[in-house]
């Protein structure tokens, strides 16, 4: 609940709504995910992501 | 009650944490230290629970604890990017979002898991922009009522740079450069293409830039393709970068190799070769580009603002050339640089936020005098855990009761020429050994600079060394005029030290070049005659102080080649246990930890299962 409240303060304080789809699109591969493997560890050769 | 305020810097690169109690620090540690992992980007429990038995706190008397970057901020900025520049880099959206959706997005359940190891009480929990949490690491704990906030680094959440205003306990931040356009993705990107590694090797740009050939041809022209083609600097100094030769905003490279084959007709220099001159001229033409973009933001900085002072922080803050001739110019009256610039000083940083801007507090300055406690802020161990070391490698030792003596014999080792590591008091926050864990060696000597890289440090042959210099003696070496406590400017050493060149310097091979005895103090002078200073005083580390006065008595030098007690891919030690572990892989040939002096010879034979070079990845 903490989660989607302070997600939806972002969308609200930013004025990006538009990017709501894309977020539940990509928690819904999310879920997928976490179901599906182990750590994520990302392979950046630059850590900004 | 005291009010203590918590900071951390995580799961990015340098993690750390810094404690703030009634708004000043008590605390403050980098946690690679502790695990010994270089530049780990794990949360840093270690240097946390250290911080608060530091403090004397227990988890359940922190008022709050500030995490230095809004996470949604950077999701969005990742979004944003990817949905502008799709189709391009689906691959690095494939990899990135896993991490994201599994953990970043629930940064505030990770942080409070994390949190838990240390008290069951939840705290109030801060997220400060990442450039804020630097903008206050810069300017809060400076010696300044009001000045000028510069900050520069990769990239936070959007920015990449940021003017801001410092008054009394507010900052207000006046421009912003965002994502993509960034001078530290800029030089990290000519870093990845000299062949060292991004976010760890751009000290070593800088260190090589000056073997490139200043107003030669091929320098001039690399400077010029690069104007032309890859950064568009305008007057303010915000920059656009081509995007056409940068790849890290859809790839998992920096840039497009070929781009920049065909640009410089230079292939990319793989890892761990032979450096040619081009590579050296690039390097300087990279270093010369970055400059003039922080001397016009400097100046728009001024004119902003009004002020007479700047403050710094981010990493290209740590470009201690740059900052040396900024100060030069005279931009400024002064200019104080945060010692723990880069993203590990985001934990200060965010603290500092929560303190004066959350909390709305007070500010006080002294007057001349920085808050940093001359970077001094980690674990202290004394005699029962340097004795414990020493009984558990039957380590003999001799054991000085007066400090002085003690000076007096390493003086006298350090003329002989020998190698010191030098452990004593807190540990630095910062990348930086200030002279509490570093490796100590005579300035004057013709082959410290050799011995050091290739025996002690097993590091590139070409790197410098800094000098640890008494500070009431800057002015007998080094054109600079006031004090350089943390490292972070490089000055000229005087003419009248300097010993001429032979008339075919130019075409002279890189270590020729190097091996020239260039002054009379030829370990800690670069290439081009400078020296990346470190001022000592007597108020602040009493202890270094004296072992040079003792140098300065016995050579008439008041100074001592300092540099970190590690080698190559190793974090700075730590504890008594690393100090003795580095001596013994090492050809160190004396230790000093506390009181006690420990000598090589007389070590007993020091065994390891495996080749100790394999625990550390080269950075």
């Amino acid at each position: 609940m903490e989660f989607l409240r302070d997600l939806w303060g972002f969308l609200r304080v930013r004025k990006k709504f538009w990017l709501l789809p894309i977020i539940l699109t990509l928690l819904l591969f999310g879920v997928l995910i976490v179901l599906t493997s182990g750590t994520a560890v990302a392979p950046f050769i630059y850590t900004i992501f | 009650m005291a009010h203590a305020i918590l900071g951390i810097s995580a799961y990015y690169h340098d993690s750390a944490a810094a404690l703030l109690v009634d708004g000043g620090i008590v605390a403050a540690a980098h946690e690679e230290r502790f695990t010994r992992n270089k530049h780990t980007s794990e949360f840093p429990i270690n240097a946390a629970r250290y911080a608060l038995e530091e403090g004397g706190l227990r988890f359940d008397g922190l008022d709050a604890v500030a995490f230095y970057d809004k996470p949604y901020l950077k999701f969005e900025r990742l979004l944003e990017t990817y949905h502008g520049l799709a189709p391009k880099g689906l691959r690095s959206f494939l990899s990135a979002m896993p991490v994201w959706i599994k953990e970043k997005l629930f940064m505030r359940n990770m942080l409070k898991n994390e949190l838990a190891k240390l008290g069951s009480v939840k705290p109030r929990m801060l997220f400060p922009e990442h450039h804020l949490s630097h903008a206050a690491s810069a300017f809060f704990p400076s010696p300044f009522e009001e000045a000028a906030i510069l900050t520069l680094d990769g990239v936070g959440e959007w920015a990449t740079s940021t003017i801001g205003h410092g008054t009394g306990n507010g900052i207000q931040i006046l421009r912003e450069l965002d994502f993509p356009h960034s001078l530290g993705l800029f030089y990290s990107a000519f870093t990845y293409y000299c062949g060292f590694k991004v976010n760890s090797g751009e000290y070593k740009l800088m260190g090589l830039a000056p073997y490139g050939l200043p107003g030669a041809g091929q320098t001039e022209q690399f400077k010029q393709k690069i104007l032309d083609n890859i950064i568009d600097i305008r007057d303010d100094g915000s920059i656009l970068l081509n995007m056409d030769y940068f790849n890290y905003a859809t790839g998992l490279t920096m840039c497009h190799d070929d781009k920049w084959q065909q640009l410089f007709g230079l292939p990319k220099r793989e890892p761990e070769t032979d450096l040619t001159q081009p590579y050296m001229d690039l390097a300087l033409a990279a270093q010369q580009v970055t400059e003039e973009v922080i001397f016009r933001m400097a100046e728009t900085a001024r004119k902003l603002t009004g002020s007479q002072y700047l403050t710094m922080a981010g990493g290209v803050a740590l470009n201690c050339v740059a900052n040396g001739k900024l100060l030069r110019r005279g931009t400024f009256k002064d200019i104080w640089i945060q010692p723990a610039a880069g993203d590990a000083g985001g934990a200060v940083g965010a603290a500092y936020a929560a303190w004066f801007i959350g909390n709305k507090k007070q500010r006080s300055v002294n007057s001349g005098a920085d808050s940093m406690k001359g970077a001094y802020l980690g674990p202290v161990y004394g005699a029962p855990e340097i004795l414990r070391t020493a009984k558990m490698y039957k380590a003999p030792y001799e054991y000085y009761p007066e400090f002085e003596k003690l000076c007096r014999k390493v003086a006298e080792l350090l003329e002989q020429g020998r190698v010191v590591g030098w452990f004593q008091g807190r540990m630095e926050y910062g990348p930086r050994a200030l002279g509490n864990r570093s490796i100590l060696g005579n300035p004057c000597h013709p082959e410290m600079q050799k011995k050091l890289n290739l025996k002690i440090k097993y590091r590139e042959g070409f790197r410098p060394f800094a000098p640890s210099v008494m500070e009431e003696d800057i002015g007998d070496y080094f054109q600079l005029d006031r004090p350089s406590p943390y490292m972070l400017l490089v000055a000229p050493v005087l003419e009248q030290r300097r010993n001429p060149l032979p008339e075919n310097y130019d075409r002279m091979k890189m270590f020729d070049r190097l091996y020239h005895l260039r002054s009379d103090v030829p370990a800690i002078t670069h290439i081009d005659y400078s020296a990346r200073i470190q001022s000592i005083s007597k108020q602040t580390n009493e202890r270094f102080w004296k072992l040079i006065k003792a140098f300065k008595d016995k050579t008439g030098f008041g100074l001592v080649v300092n540099t970190s007690f590690n080698v190559r891919g190793e974090p700075i030690v730590c504890t008594p246990e690393d100090a003795y572990r580095c001596f013994m892989r090492t050809e160190m040939d004396y230790l000093v930890m506390g009181d006690y002096l420990f000598t090589k010879e007389g070590q007993p034979p020091w065994k390891e299962e495996k080749d100790w070079r394999s625990e550390f990845q080269l950075d």
